[in-house]
């Protein structure tokens, strides 16, 4: 527990973050009835262009964050809404120059089922495998690329194991084929340095809640040069250059940018802090027997550690650890009792894919409590494993594959 | 997930956590369920000459349900015969520990595990 607030600690900044205090100032002045309340689209009162000229602001931050050009970012209501434009927009634009499209089996399901509906369609959809430290093989990715490849869409960071994919050398592998490039930053704007002045990315998409700004705000660039084209998957006022109707959310916007400005300050500082903290946690676990990080070590984000603690079983690892607020995988999967579909996909065995457990850390994490979850931890597997056949086996020197299960 | 209150109390405090050797003629071990589905139950017994369970112990790998399922298990089976330890039913585990349905499965190992237990015991003394 938290000794402050006596509630669990929470390391699950993967899954989303809470607004940060100074974002809150910012948008508690668009809300109500002396705010600053207008539609950004009203062109005939000060109340519209007031809003409109905050809209604008935010939309600088962001730019300034990724070095996109403000009129290159477009608003919408998360980074789902925003894969979903992105893969569905491009791949109905080109529909008559191709269907097909490349992606990986450890995408975001955003993005994922995103291109099983348009397998529904018709389109043919390539699903790589990542290596077995998640990242994707160049040549792999260039051997699936067809002439009537459209798009390839390939995360930034991932959310369950926070490994950093090259999107420069999958980007340049692209533009050699004209192929249009996706990428789902929900998990790396704010965390790791982007300028998409210089990336060869046409597409990319942010989330706001993932770095301290509100739930239901995102935002997805399109570059401009060379111009990507996409097909509108939400119809109406044609607002934000028809790529995306609806009224803009000024005080969502404001907070998004408002986010994405102080992240832009704080990036570097922040990373170096969340490093130690990161080395700090595996320091104080990595003695124990039979403990896996997964997902490279070094192409990782800073805040995200995934540890599968053999032969213990992830939800009742979770279930001993009530005083931490963690997670055995993604947080729209945990409902599921399937293990990781990530995890899986990078080859590990099913044992390690359901002991597995991911800390993320963020803004408010304590080296404090980096040292109350390491006891939790130790105290919880080692009690586990007393109870655990499996580790009985291990501990005799019983290979546990050698054993024919009888699956049910 | 939500667990009941007899789920965690079990959880917690584990009954009869332990392991006999599997090779005495008085033991019967029921090893059930796989890693791959994320659960493993290994129940032991020990029967005495009138064909009574005097102990059982057991360890899982699994969740919370399956470990409550499994220690619960051992708390029910020991004094009964062999046939009236085979009689017990998943479902009474299910509704003991108020199992939501999506571990029902929990209970149905754990029924699985005394049978193969009893049946390893059988075997061995037959």
């Amino acid at each position: 527990m938290n000794d402050k607030t006596d509630k669990p600690i929470y390391l699950d900044y993967s899954a989303t973050t809470p607004i940060d205090e100074r974002v809150v100032a910012e948008m508690l002045k668009y809300m109500g009835p002396d705010a600053t309340f207008g539609n950004p689209a009203s062109r005939s009162h000060a109340y519209g262009w007031q809003a409109e000229a905050a809209v604008e602001q935010a939309r600088q931050h962001i730019a300034d964050l990724v070095g996109a050009d403000p009129r290159e970012i477009i608003f919408t209501s998360g980074a789902t809404e925003s894969d979903n434009l992105a893969i569905k927009g491009v791949a109905h634009f080109n529909k008559k120059r191709g269907q097909h499209i490349i992606t990986c089996k450890t995408e975001h399901k955003a993005v994922l089922d995103s291109c099983r509906q348009l397998e529904r369609e018709g389109y043919e959809v390539t699903y790589l495998d990542p290596e077995q430290n998640g990242l994707v093989d160049l040549e792999k990715l260039k051997a699936a690329m067809r002439d009537d490849t459209t798009l390839v869409s390939i995360m930034h960071v991932n959310n369950e194991i926070g490994v950093i994919q090259d999107i420069e050398a999958i980007g340049n592998a692209c533009r050699e084929r004209k192929i249009v490039f996706h990428v789902d930053a929900a998990q790396s704007a704010g965390k790791v340095p982007i300028d998409l002045a210089s990336l060869p990315v046409d597409l990319m998409s942010f989330s706001a809640h993932k770095i301290y700004g509100p739930k239901g705000m995102g935002a997805l660039y399109v570059q401009r040069k060379p111009r990507v084209r996409l097909e509108a998957q939400m119809h109406g006022g044609g607002h934000e250059r028809g790529m995306r109707s609806g009224t803009l959310a000024t005080h969502q916007i404001v907070g998004m940018g408002e986010a994405f400005r102080i992240a832009n300050e704080e990036m570097a500082t922040e990373n170096e802090r969340l490093i130690t903290l990161r080395n700090q946690l595996w320091d104080g676990l990595k003695d124990m027997e039979e403990v896996y990080i997964n997902g490279d070590f070094e192409q990782r984000v800073a805040g995200n550690l995934n540890i599968s603690f053999n032969y213990v079983e992830g939800e009742s690892l979770l279930m001993a650890l009530k005083d931490l607020a963690i997670s055995s995988g993604s947080a729209c999967t945990s409902a599921s009792l399937e293990p990781s579909y990530v995890l899986r996909a990078l080859g590990r065995n099913d044992e390690l894919a359901h002991s597995s457990i991911r800390f993320s850390m963020g803004r408010y994490t304590t080296s404090k409590d980096i040292e109350t979850t390491i006891k939790h931890v130790r105290t919880a597997v080692e009690k586990l494993r007393e109870l655990s056949p499996l580790w009985d086996m291990y501990k005799d020197g019983i290979d546990l594959d050698s054993i024919e299960w009888a699956a049910h | 997930m939500a667990y009941g209150e007899k789920v965690l109390d079990h959880y917690e405090n584990p009954r009869n956590v332990g392991k006999f050797d599997q090779n005495e003629d008085n033991i019967g071990t029921g090893m059930v369920g796989a890693p791959a589905c994320g659960d493993v139950m290994r129940l032991q017994i020990k029967v005495n000459d009138e064909g009574v369970i005097e102990d059982a112990v057991f360890k899982t790998y699994g969740c919370g349900s399956a470990i409550a399922s499994s220690s619960l298990l051992t708390e029910w089976v020991k004094g009964k015969t062999l046939d009236e330890a085979k009689a017990i039913k998943n479902t009474e585990l299910a509704e003991e520990l108020a199992l939501p349905p999506v571990k029902i499965h929990c209970s149905v190992l754990a029924e699985d595990a005394i049978n193969a237990a009893v049946e390893d015991y059988r075997k061995k003394n037959a």
